[in-house]
Parts: structure tokens; C-alpha cells; sequence
């Protein structure tokens, strides 16, 4: 009949009307700054440092001392927007493994330019830079206020298990694998040093 | 004392008039008329724009306007304060003179037609003897209006969507007046409150509106219609189709101006709603005769905002309709059920009090909109389009 779809239109709606009183499964809006959903653990948003709290270098602040990255520039190179602006340093500090490595003198990302692909994360051979979750970001100063240097993008190991946890695991899990393998090799050499002392017959003993 | 409530605002008038010398007082019952009108209506508009917002989103599951005020109520200040503060761009080539006076003509010619409305018992500005006429004669002169504010403005837009508006109002400006006609027949007066008088009585406890006989309500049905488009509401509303013509006639129109425009809008379908209340729901006179204590101007106005609200509800089920559908469907659907009715009307007025006349002019109306609604769906293909160019 005609003006029959008209009909069910209207009764369609109005059963929404009503039913957004009643029913919460209808009314699913998550009014924001009040009400907040808990972001998923593959969020990303813009890059982060990581650093260490123990193994740390003496005479440095907390988060330079642990601070993984040690400006090989991988990543900098690698970012298709080119948000990245890396300075190496002259001198070196102690890394986690004991190893004397560069640091970062400067490490700047422009995260108006950055497009949050995360290709700096996947080239990063240390485990130094990882997606942030955190989204408010907004400034009155669009251009200091959005170029965040190496102290604000720094963030410590347990902030990583915090928004990452399983990945931080396995990141975890990865570093110190080749934290037992390097102190493996410095136990082995020094006992091959050690060998070989001992199987040198004294030199001087006789003169 | 509910003699008084139900007359609380003619007593204020008087009261009020009492103070004045008594040369001046028809001049001041008339401006507290005026000023009454023109207080309420803007601050019932201010209010639906709310509530429309709210019922939109609730029909789409979501809260609607919430931040401003206790659940959102100061929105409409809000909404002032930004319109007021708006730069007031007008065109370099527009003509600014007929550009200024379109929206002012448009909301002037709009309060007008609620001179004629009674609004309650003894509650009429002018009791005129022709008040529906009047009232017609308003309502035609916003399409004057809304052809200025398209033709000064001097662009494509705007333009397009007066002529589409004017195409509009003026074809369905036809099936409103054919389907007041009706009315006119069995009350034998244009007046309004004449029309209200001949509703309000009752048997068992009844009321005798006149969407309650069969001609009364398929004119109700059609005036609805009309109505919806004539003030340019969804569905109907291909002048300002936002997709289509960026807004229609008031394209190049920006803060108050556009404000006024928002504002004429709304009070088009105030007063074209109150018509309607007036004409087939009895106007001011209550639903049941054992709730005629109530006072007549509460009956009146909870009649404008269900009506009101209905409209919000169509608007939020409905899509746009087509240009051609939209010609189509008034003069070759309505039109002729509308000359129809006026028929049926005549038939019920000569065929005298009895259970005949119900059957009869039932049966004919029933049978007519059953034949037209299947001849419409037999040449219709309902079904998946399939388009040459696409396969």
C-alpha cells in the first residue's frame, strides 16, 4: 500500500527515540573528557625514547644515562617525512651491556611533520624508540610547542611494559638475551686472556 | 479561579490597558498584543532549535547537545551570542538594498499570519472576519521573500534554490489552500475562531474536531503534507538541500541575517502548525470534555508542539525528495485527492446527520487512495537500479 514504507520509516525511528532512553546498548556515545576508553595495546600515536632505570652511567641525570639510542642515525635517515633531527655526540657514556657507545647530543622529532608510520620503530637496531600511546598533545605554541627534544621524548623501561606490556616483554626478553651473550664473551675472553697468560711460559722468570 | 487562569493573559492586557488615558488604550491593547507575540514565538524557537537537535540524536542513538547549560538548554544563547558577533558579509555584486530587506520581509510577513491565530479563548489579536484569507495572503508573500534573497544575492546557488522554493511553495501553496477549503465548507466562516467555535462542543465527552470525520482527516493528512512543504522541511527540502545547493537561497546570507532567516524558518512552522491546529484539531478547545478545565492556551500550544515534533520526527526518518517527485507527487497525487475531498466534503455536508454519510464518504476516500496508490506502485519498478553505463 502506498505509504506503507513511510509508515515503518517512522516507526523505525521512533524506536530508536525511545530506545535511547532506556536501552544502553543504543546510546553507545562515550562522552570524552569525562568518560575515556582504554587505548589498545597496538596504539600508536607519535615515537618515543626509551631509557633504563638501572645499568646506569654515573654522573648523568636519570633518563640520559639509560637512554638506549646511541645516534647511529638510522632513523633519521630512514623517516619518510624527515620529522627526525639527530646531533651525535664527541665523547662517550657507558651502555647497558657496559660498552662505552655515542649518544645523542640533540634528539629532536617535529611531530607536526612526524605521520606516526612507525618505520623509525621497525629499523631501530637497539630497541631505542617506540610508539607512544598518548594523544593530547595540543599547544598554544605551534612550532616550539610541537618540536619535543630529547628530555621530553624520553620516557622510562616501565612506562613502555605500561602501554606496550607484551611487546615490552618481548623487547625484554631480546636485550637481555644479548646482555647474557656479550657478558658471555667478555667471561670468555677474559678467561682465554687468562689461558693464555697462564700457557706463556714466564719471560722474565729467568733473567 | 480556572475561569481566571484560562484568562490570565486578556486580564494582564486589560489590566495593563486600565493605566492609560482611555484614548490610547486600543493602541496599547494592540502593542501588548504585538509585543506578546513577538516575545513568545522567538523564545519557543529558541527552544525547539534545542530539543530539535536533542530529538535528532536521540532517533540516531546519540545525546545531542549536552555542554551548555543544565543538558544543554543555554545552547540557544550560545548560538545567539555567535550570530550576533558574525562579520555581516554581503557580496560586492549583490544588490545590498534588496539583500538587506529579504530576511526583514520574510520574518515581518511571518508574524503577521499570527494576528489571525487564536490562540486561546477570547486570545486573537484581530478577530478578522476573512482571518484564513489573511492569513493565505501572509504566508504567499514569504515566497516574495525568499525569490529576493535569491536574486540579490547574485549567485548560482542561492539562485537555484529560490527558484526551487518559489516552484515549491506556489505548487504546494495550492493543495494547502484546497485542503482548508474543506473546512471553510462545513463551518460556513473564514473566520478562525468562528472555525475553533464550530469544533468545541462535545458528545459523550467527545470532541468534535474535524480530523475526527473522513473528509477532515484525509484534509488534515494533506494539509500536513503541504505544510511540511511549504515551510521547506525535510522532506521537502530541496530549496536549501545542503548536499546539493551548499543552503539554498540563503547561500551567501551570514551571521544575524542568516539568524533571521533560521528564524523565519522556524516561525513558519509555528504559525502553519497553528493553522493546522486550528482548522482540524480544535484549536484551543481541550481533547476530552472532562479536561475542559485545563486552560484553552495550554491546549493550544502542547497541539503546536506535537506538531512541531512530529515534523522533527519526519525529518529525521525521511530522505529528500527528487525535483520531478516532488512536482509529481503535489499535482498529480495530492491535487486530485484534494479536489476529491473537496467533493466528499460537500457530499457530507448535504447528506445530512446519520451513520450514511460516514460510510459513503469513507468508502469514497478509501478507494480513491487505494486506486491512485496502486496505479502509482504498478508503474513503479521497486527493486535494484541497474544502470546501462555501469555494467
Amino acid at each position: 500500500m502506498l505509504g506503507e514504507g513511510i509508515l515503518k520509516g517512522m516507526a523505525e525511528t521512533a524506536k530508536n527515540f525511545v530506545g535511547s532512553f532506556f536501552s544502553a546498548q543504543r546510546l553507545t556515545t562515550v562522552q570524552y573528557p569525562e568518560q575515556r576508553i582504554a587505548a589498545y595495546e597496538a596504539a600508536r600515536v607519535f615515537p618515543f625514547l626509551v631509557y633504563d632505570t638501572e645499568n646506569r652511567d654515573g654522573g648523568w641525570p636519570e633518563w640520559e644515562a639509560g637512554l638506549r639510542c646511541v645516534a647511529c642515525q638510522i632513523c633519521e635517515k630512514e623517516c619518510p617525512p624527515k620529522c627526525i633531527f639527530i646531533e651525535k655526540s664527541k665523547d662517550k657514556k657507558l651502555d647497558a651491556n657496559g660498552k662505552a657507545q655515542f649518544y645523542p647530543a640533540r634528539f629532536d622529532i617535529d611531530i607536526s611533520v612526524c605521520m606516526s608510520c612507525q618505520i623509525c620503530v621497525e629499523v631501530c637496531p637497539f630497541e631505542a624508540i617506540k610508539m607512544d600511546t598518548q594523544f593530547e598533545l595540543s599547544t598554544e605554541d605551534r612550532f616550539g610547542g610541537l618540536l619535543l627534544d630529547c628530555k621530553q621524548l624520553a620516557k622510562p623501561n616501565e612506562y613502555y611494559h605500561q602501554i606496550h606490556p607484551s611487546d615490552a616483554a618481548e623487547v625484554d626478553g631480546r636485550l637481555a638475551e644479548g646482555r647474557a651473550k656479550a657478558d658471555a664473551k667478555v667471561t670468555a675472553g677474559a678467561l682465554a686472556a687468562a689461558q693464555k697468560k697462564a700457557a706463556e711460559p714466564p719471560t722474565g722468570a729467568g733473567n | 479561579m480556572q475561569e481566571n487562569l484560562d484568562q490570565i493573559f486578556v486580564l494582564l492586557q486589560h489590566r495593563l490597558m486600565g493605566t492609560l488615558p482611555m484614548a490610547l488604550q486600543p493602541l496599547a491593547g494592540v502593542v501588548l498584543g504585538v509585543v506578546a507575540i513577538v516575545c513568545i514565538f522567538p523564545a519557543l524557537f529558541a527552544l525547539t532549535t534545542v530539543f530539535e537537535r536533542k530529538g535528532l540524536a536521540r532517533i540516531q542513538n546519540r545525546i545531542g547537545p549536552n555542554r551548555v547549560g543544565p543538558f544543554g538548554l543555554m545552547q540557544p544563547i550560545a548560538d545567539g551570542i555567535k550570530s550576533l558577533t558574525k562579520e555581516d558579509i554581503v557580496p560586492l555584486s549583490a544588490d545590498a538594498a534588496v539583500h538587506f530587506l529579504a530576511p526583514v520581509v520574510l520574518v515581518v510577513t511571518v508574524f503577521m499570519g499570527f494576528a489571525v491565530l487564536p490562540m486561546g479563548r477570547n486570545m486573537v489579536l484581530v478577530d478578522m472576519d476573512a482571518g484564513l484569507l489573511f492569513y493565505f495572503a501572509m504566508g504567499a508573500s514569504t515566497e516574495l521573500a525568499v525569490f529576493m534573497a535569491g536574486w540579490s544575492s547574485r549567485n548560482k546557488y542561492s539562485l537555484m534554490g529560490a527558484m526551487r522554493a518559489v516552484a515549491q511553495m506556489i505548487s504546494y501553496e495550492v493543495v494547502l489552500l484546497l485542503s482548508s477549503v474543506t473546512v471553510v465548507m462545513i463551518a460556513g466562516s473564514l473566520s478562525l475562531t468562528k472555525i475553533v467555535e464550530a469544533q468545541n462542543h462535545y458528545s459523550w465527552g467527545l470532541p468534535h474536531w474535524f480530523i475526527f470525520t473522513p473528509w477532515g482527516c484525509a484534509g488534515f493528512v494533506m494539509y500536513a503534507i503541504a505544510a511540511t512543504a511549504e515551510t521547506n522541511r525535510s522532506p521537502f527540502d530541496l530549496p536549501e538541500g545542503e548536499s546539493e545547493l551548499v543552503a539554498g537561497y540563503h547561500t551567501e546570507y551570514s551571521g544575524f541575517k542568516f539568524a533571521l532567516f533560521f528564524l523565519g524558518e522556524y516561525l513558519a512552522m509555528f504559525s502553519i502548525s497553528g493553522l493546522g491546529t486550528t482548522l482540524f484539531l480544535g484549536g484551543w478547545s481541550a481533547p476530552l470534555a472532562s479536561l475542559s478545565w485545563v486552560p484553552s492556551w495550554i491546549w493550544f500550544f502542547s497541539k503546536l508542539m506535537m506538531s512541531i515534533f512530529v515534523f522533527i520526527w519526519m525529518r529525521g526518518t525521511l530522505p529528500r525528495l527528487r525535483q520531478d517527485q516532488l512536482m509529481n507527487f503535489a499535482w498529480k497525487f495530492i491535487l486530485p485527492m484534494c479536489l476529491l475531498n473537496l467533493m466528499v466534503a460537500g457530499l457530507w455536508r448535504f447528506l445530512g446527520d446519520g451513520w450514511l454519510r460516514w460510510v459513503l464518504c469513507s468508502a469514497i476516500l478509501v478507494a480513491a487512495y487505494m486506486g491512485m496508490g496502486l496505479n502509482e506502485l504498478r508503474r513503479k519498478h521497486i527493486g535494484p537500479r541497474r544502470y546501462r553505463y555501469a555494467e
